[in-house]
């Protein structure tokens, strides 16, 4: 879009045009330091002793740098009467989140590639249904699902989880790859169909080949999603089962013995680290996939 | 695809119909999972369930105990409190940062992606970053007390009339910067040489923005208001790490209310009926969006 701060100005008003910019810049540090803060604060208290804490304040560096709270997060705070740290349950979450991603990513390709190139009667009725299942609150489905769980046996299980994740992450894998699969011109996949090529034999050497923008997408959009889930995690684990996030939460809110603020903080930026890390890495396709989930078509 | 003479009908029967089985087992666990689970507490809803749910329709019984019940009062108060607060001002910071950044500045891809980091955080890891400054003793209001200002008082956290903003705070801080993402898109397709033409008529700046651009944006405004009542009324993680919903049940949300109900309460049928009215809100916000835009798809 067009600079509007550029436009012709009078030359009398240069002065003010400066101050202005000055103004704009300052406006935008501000909200730099807003959005900057609570990380700054989460670092340099999990860099802190206890006794500093108490009787330093929130935003001053640490005077002593420690990382005995980084190494009690890791491997030592007790989560409930579990006294292990986060270690464990980062690896449950990376358990349940590679095949989950790597599951719901899959079937999501197939589902678009059928609806957007394979149109038949009662594929846009299938592609409704499975929109309108993206925004249900899953408070609605949380107690049909623990009972179905406990039939097929993985209640509390990682399997559970990782099933859980999966089906409820089809509708947006699926919304990806039709929407993108929708703009390749249809008559690619009749020319091959003449030549006698079959519905996988077209997925595979014409639309997977093209597909790398989106699958990148689609497999940070439910990285994040999942590495970040609370709800799912909290209602279908048990204890040894459960993933980062709900372990984070138990170190936070436990009563028991004296409150360690650096810990916290540490195992919070420890929890924070996977999504933090894609997003540095490849930001783009990020912010890509949450307007994608918005902005539909 | 024409099968070649002589192939069993069998595999030709496959080959015509490879589409429909690869979306069988989606469309399966879409009706089974979403919609028939949506039935299964429906159902309940209208049960005397306790800790076990029971089958036999009673009626609106357990409507009529949420709506007379003070703890679901306040939680449904509370997120019209919070969704309403929460959707208006990250719209309006994130329109405000999306127009300031746009306006050529040298570092805007640096200062986009700290406004948009907090998006890729856990709402657990935002909580529980909060509430740390937000400590009353230890926190902020005791940083600001040490530079002299010993009146300073800044308890929202335990405050009951005051946590539910606390709550707003954090929300606006996670998500605010994707508003700004969402708007920042918008105001770069609009149409340049209007604006540059409106500039050559001598039309002031903020005209512009008033008159051409804003407007202009309004399908945007529509996606950015359907995503934030949708993370508002899913608001779950936050509330669980930031106040566990106290002081007492003052900052309770519908989704916190029917976890309790669920699986601390053991009260089944209310946590179905409340989990019934937050997809009755959901669905008034969102199905005509969906409707109109499966429309205008079509058309």
């Amino acid at each position: 879009m067009a600079d509007l701060s550029s436009t012709s100005v009078p030359a009398e008003s240069q002065a003010g045009k400066i101050a202005l910019r000055w103004l704009l810049y300052l406006l935008l540090g501000v909200f730099v330091l807003f959005y900057l803060m609570p990380l700054f604060v989460m670092i340099t208290t999990s860099l802190k002793s206890l006794d500093e804490i108490r009787t330093g304040d929130l935003i001053s560096l640490p005077r002593e740098v420690t990382f005995d709270a980084w190494r009690t997060a890791w491997s030592g705070a007790c989560t409930g009467i579990q006294c292990e740290g986060v270690r464990p349950f980062f690896w449950n979450s990376v358990l349940i989140a590679i095949p989950a991603v790597a599951i719901s990513t899959l079937v999501g390709a197939l589902n678009g590639y059928v609806v957007a190139q394979w149109r038949f009667r009662g594929a846009n009725i299938f592609f409704s249904l499975m929109l309108f299942g993206c925004f249900i609150p899953f408070q609605v489905v949380l107690l049909p699902m623990a009972r179905v769980l406990g039939i097929m046996g993985i209640a509390g299980t990682i399997p559970g989880l990782i099933f859980v994740h999966v089906i409820y992450g089809l509708g947006f894998t699926t919304l990806f790859f039709r929407n993108y699969y929708v703009s390749i011109p249809s008559e690619l996949t009749k020319a091959a169909k003449v030549d006698g090529a079959g519905f996988f034999r077209i997925f595979w050497s014409i639309f997977l080949p093209l597909s790398l923008p989106i699958i990148v997408v689609t497999v940070i959009w439910q990285f994040t999603q999942i590495w970040n889930d609370f709800l799912f995690g909290v209602s279908f684990s048990q204890a040894g089962t459960q993933p980062v996030t709900v372990a984070l939460n138990n170190i936070v809110n436990s009563t028991t013995g004296v409150k360690e603020y650096n810990v916290d903080m540490a195992a919070a930026i420890i929890a924070a680290l996977p999504t933090l890390f894609v997003y540095v890495v490849a930001g783009k396709y990020f912010v890509r996939g949450l307007t994608a989930g918005s902005v539909k078509g | 695809m024409e099968a070649p003479k002589g192939t069993h009908p069998m595999i030709k029967w496959l080959e015509e119909n490879t589409p429909k089985l690869i979306l069988a087992p989606s469309f399966i666990a879409v009706l089974v999972f979403v919609y028939g689970f949506i039935g299964w507490t429906a159902w309940v809803s209208l049960t005397r369930s306790r800790l076990l749910p029971k089958y036999e329709i009673e009626g609106l019984i357990q409507y009529e105990r949420l709506f007379v019940s003070p703890r679901w009062d306040t939680a449904f108060g509370n997120l019209f409190v919070f969704g309403i607060l929460f959707i208006a001002i990250a719209m309006i910071l994130g329109l405000v940062l999306a127009i300031l950044l746009d306006q050529n500045i040298r570092t805007e891809g640096a200062i986009r992606t700290i406004y948009l980091y907090p998006m890729a955080l856990s709402m657990i890891v935002t909580g529980t970053a909060w509430k740390w400054i937000l400590n009353p003793g230890l926190g902020l209001e005791a940083t600001v007390r040490g530079w002299g200002f010993e009146n300073f008082r800044f308890d929202w956290l335990v405050n009951p009339d005051m946590a539910i903003y606390t709550i707003v705070l954090a929300a606006i801080w996670q998500s605010s910067g994707f508003v700004m993402a969402l708007f920042l898109a918008g105001l770069r397709s609009v149409d340049g040489e209007i604006i540059k033409a409106a500039q050559v008529d001598g039309i002031p700046t903020w005209r512009v923005y008033t008159a051409i651009i804003i407007p202009s944006m309004a399908p945007i405004f529509l996606s950015a208001f359907i995503v934030l009542s949708h993370l508002a009324i899913k608001s779950f993680d936050l509330v669980i790490a930031l106040t566990g919903g106290g002081p007492g049940y003052a900052t309770d949300l519908p989704a916190t209310y029917m976890y309790a109900m669920a699986f601390s309460r053991g009260d089944i049928g209310q946590a179905a009926s409340s989990a019934m009215v937050m997809m009755m809100v959901v669905f008034a916000i969102v199905v005509p969006y969906l409707y109109s835009e499966l429309r205008s798809k079509d058309g």
